[in-house]
């Protein structure tokens, strides 16, 4: 038996995958009361793209994934929450069921992300209501139908502020502005255009929040002009913090995988192999938000990688028993741990997905590494290298924060096991 | 020295109490078991949601207290109190054991002064560990120290179910709760007792309790006493992800300066790390705000006692208001001719001396000459929904999943608090009115993702529209 932990569409496209793969049993633990993750909030269009070659809306992917996954002979178990997991035990349970646990014969983390909220962005001032993050703020106005003020400032400019944008126009309230501390908006030029035409909401740029006041909500935002220092006030009773994604990796910490210390969500190589034999993880708990068909493609990546372990004779081949922490991760083709290389960006580059070079990884999903910066870069020269030797040079088109850019994988077979580190960096 | 005896009936109460922060709340609870008419009003929206809610919420030995004061006197005693009660009626409390430490020779130097005020208060089980042991005991530490005091029986303890704990007690023996009721007046009555103006309208009472806080010099200028003035000292402090928990063993507290106890590291009831507080004296009562200034002074504090703790990702931030005076003690004086007790000036040791501060009220306000007749029937026994990470919550016990499928819903999955707490909270005695009041009940909300998850549909519980509400 696999489970998937998780019914987001990475979970779900994992799940999905394992069937048609020819894997017995797949359990897919959920949360939630609905399976379909963020999707199920989203309620704009462009969903399912890249994984089932249609748009749609994130309610209906959500649906549409679920019924995929159910209809493979997946078993979607939801209100079932794990709430633990230690180096050596069991994934243990919770549901209207009671208290189980359970010991698969390998296990596909797919838990997602989700954004920073206020105060682990340390925004100082009071403490009003009307504070809130975008998947609060989706959940509010589709799923509950509750109010959302009327005057809403988004911090924010990737796609998901965007998203907050038409959420906050259903929920009738009027978007302010949108702040980002960056030169530009980071989303598609078409939203941005949009979000100026039919919402007349100004984007400021190079801008930080920098004090909330109010009470009992919210009733003015102070914005502080990066570099200038200049600071203004601007009236509103809701803030969304947009963006800013964390890997939720609370079950990745219990286990004790490695951790990857740029995305701090478990460190995987190209099959999605974390630090742990059978453990395997895909999605947004890798790393900050890729769009929902990204994650559903890894997810049936990730399946792969499961289906392949499981042939070459599952944690007995790679020898270990499945939770031995002793045991690093060997997997597909039974390699040691320790030929685990992880790959380590230096500022300013943000993080690289997958992490680490093993034997036996293959390619990574989509066939690329997904490359984030902390800055707007256009067309920088980047090596990737160990030690002293460069493994890859080359340019490529643009790095943005929030968006993810492509960088070949052929180099990583070049990679030595024993000779550190990989370095990813700009040139020049 | 005794005010006439009053004439039953004439007065809408026999005592009350303003101001149900952890004074106020202790106080009902312990003149609630006299045969007592008992009001308990309180300004706030809810029970301990002022001052109480936003401390270290340690619970204090009183090692460190001025010798002699009643603030020493009542928080060693209070520290037995709470220790025995919390562990009755099941509000989490752990005894951590505490750290003092010093960074240089300057501070290693006031460890004999320390010592020695704390053998005048009676703490004899204080002693100095040298920095390998220390490191040893803490090995995440931020190198230099060298050298600790080790206080073994200092503690932590929850701030918001103790408050909530003693209110509830009280009202289940009758006392009459009164929340959002800011008392505008207080006059005295000829021939005995007090008239307070309410927003709802006139309450008279024959015993007024001050426990104000914040507010407590305001309250006492109403009856045309001059004791003190409260100055409110703002503490910022950062609450860090519960992934941080095991970088820290105990309480870790800084050496004493003669202008502040310094900022400390402390793991917290939930399981997180908290780092704080910071001391600044405000202007306004109501000035809750966290600082730019705030945020920067903890994290170079805090990089220096635990530089790990500062790569972890902050939960929370909560900013507190102590209502510091002008004086070194308590202020707690009661006013036999009236039937007036003010208990002001209770610093940030107040939880943990909260027990004791009502014990000596009720003792004061007995010889004062107010009639306390045991209650003939006991209460029946108190207990409290757990919400500490040291004891089993609802979502580990497979019996009570089984009695009621609700514990066994997990709607706050950072806090993994159940739908069945949940409803539980909306259906107690003391139910919450307020995000922050569900919050402080059951934890939920109060967790890394600050309602990224469960936010939208807690919202819809408190507007009455949850599926299951």
């Amino acid at each position: 038996m696999v489970a998937v932990v998780g019914a987001g569409p990475a979970g779900l496209a994992a799940a999905i995958e394992l069937r048609r793969r020819g894997v017995a049993e797949v359990l897919v633990l959920e949360r939630e009361a609905e399976p379909g993750g963020i999707p199920r909030h989203a309620q704009h269009q462009g969903f399912g793209l890249r994984d089932l070659r249609r748009a749609m809306s994130g309610p209906s992917y959500a649906r549409r994934l679920a019924e995929l996954a159910r209809r493979a002979g997946a078993e979607i178990r939801t209100e079932t929450m794990v709430t633990g997991w230690s180096p050596v035990g069991p994934l243990e349970l919770t549901s209207p069921r009671g208290r189980e646990t359970l010991s698969p014969a390998a296990v596909v983390l797919a838990t997602g992300c989700r954004e920073r909220p206020r105060a682990a962005r340390l925004v100082p001032g009071s403490r009003p209501a009307g504070v809130m993050t975008t998947g609060m703020l989706q959940q509010l106005v589709y799923l509950r139908r509750q109010p959302v003020g009327e005057r809403a400032l988004v911090v924010g400019a990737e796609h998901v502020s965007f998203s907050a944008l038409l959420t906050l126009a259903h929920g009738g309230a009027r978007c302010v502005g949108m702040t980002s501390e960056l030169e530009r908006h980071q989303s598609l030029a078409a939203f941005r255009l949009g979000a100026a035409i039919r919402f007349r909401a100004p984007l400021w740029t190079r801008t930080a929040v920098t004090a909330i006041r109010g009470h009992p909500r919210v009733e003015e935002v102070e914005l502080t002009a990066v570099g200038s220092g200049r600071t203004r006030t601007v009236a509103c009773d809701t803030v969304v913090f947009s963006a800013d994604w964390i890997p939720d990796n609370e079950l990745a910490a219990m286990a004790q995988l490695d951790l990857d210390p740029l995305t701090r969500g478990p460190a995987v190589d190209a099959a999605l192999r974390t630090s742990r034999a059978g453990v395997f993880a895909a999605g947004n708990v890798l790393h900050g938000a890729e769009t929902a068909d990204v994650a559903a493609l890894s997810g049936r990546h990730a399946a792969a990688g499961v289906a392949a372990f499981l042939a070459a004779g599952g944690a007995a081949a790679a020898g270990v028993a499945a939770g031995d922490p002793a045991a690093g991760g060997p997997a597909a083709a039974g390699g040691p741990a320790t030929d685990r290389v992880p790959i380590r960006c230096e500022h300013p580059l943000g993080w690289i997905a997958p992490n680490v070079v093993a034997a036996g990884a293959g390619a990574p999903a989509r066939g690329h590494f997904a490359l984030r910066s902390r800055e707007l870069l256009p067309r920088p020269a980047l090596e990737i290298a160990q030690g002293g030797r460069p493994l890859w040079r080359g340019r490529v088109r643009r790095l943005m924060p929030g968006r993810s850019t492509r960088v070949p994988h052929e180099w990583a077979a070049a990679v030595d096991p024993d000779a550190g580190p990989v370095a990813v960096r700009l040139r020049g | 020295m005794s005010h006439a005896p009053l004439p039953a009936g004439r007065l809408d109460t026999d005592v009350a109490i303003i101001g149900a922060g952890v004074v106020g709340c202790a106080i009902a609870r312990e003149l609630s078991r006299y045969e007592l008419r008992l009001t308990l009003l309180e300004a706030g929206p809810d029970v301990g949601a002022g001052t109480s809610k936003a401390n270290t919420a340690l619970l204090h030995t009183g090692f460190d207290a001025k010798p002699g004061t009643l603030e020493a006197r009542l928080v060693k005693r209070g520290y037995q109190l709470l220790s025995e009660y919390a562990r009755r009626v099941g509000i989490p409390v752990e005894v951590t054991g505490a750290l003092l430490v010093a960074w240089d020779e300057q501070q290693r130097k006031r460890f004999p002064s320390i010592l020695g005020q704390a053998r005048a208060n009676g703490h004899h089980g204080l002693r100095e560990l040298a920095p390998d042991e220390l490191y040893r005991r803490e090995p995440q530490l931020g190198a230099g120290a060298v050298g600790a005091l080790e206080v073994t029986e200092e503690g932590i303890v929850c701030p918001f179910t103790t408050p909530l704990a003693f209110a509830t007690e009280a009202v289940l023996a009758g006392c009459d709760l009164r929340r959002s009721a800011p008392v505008r007046a207080l006059e005295r009555l000829d021939g005995g007792g007090f008239a307070l103006t309410l927003p709802g309208g006139r309450l008279t009472a024959g015993c007024v309790v001050n426990a104000a806080g914040l507010h407590a010099d305001e309250v006492d200028r109403m009856l045309g006493h001059q004791g003190f003035t409260v100055t409110p000292r703002r503490g910022e402090l950062i609450v860090f992800d519960k992934l941080a928990r095991p970088l820290v063993n105990q309480i870790l507290l800084a050496v004493p300066t003669e202008l502040t106890k310094g900022v400390l590291i402390a793991p917290t009831v939930f399981g997180n790390v908290m780092l704080g507080p910071t001391a600044e004296d405000v202007e306004r009562k109501d000035d809750t705000s966290s600082t730019a200034a705030g945020f920067a002074y903890l994290r170079e504090q805090g990089e220096r006692i635990v530089p790990a703790l500062l790569e972890q990702e902050v939960t929370a931030v909560y900013v507190g208001l102590r209502a510091a005076t002008e004086h070194v003690d308590y202020q707690v004086s009661v006013h036999a001719d009236e039937g007036y007790a003010c208990v002001g000036g209770i610093r940030s040791t107040g939880l943990s001396a909260s027990m004791a501060i009502a014990e000596h009220v009720r003792e004061q306000l007995g010889d004062a000459g107010l009639t306390l007749e045991p209650r003939a029937a006991d209460l029946p026994e108190l207990r409290m929904p757990n919400i500490g990470e040291a004891f089993p919550r609802p979502y580990v016990e497979p019996e009570r999943i089984a009695r009621d499928r609700d514990y066994g819903r997990v709607v706050c999955f950072c806090e993994r608090v159940t739908r069945g707490e949940i409803r539980d909270a909306f259906g107690s005695p003391i139910p919450p009115v307020d995000l922050d009041g569900l919050r402080r009940r059951t934890r939920a909300h109060m967790g890394r993702c600050q309602g990224f998850f469960c936010g939208a549909e807690l919202a819809a519980w408190l507007a009455g529209r949850g599926a299951g509400s």
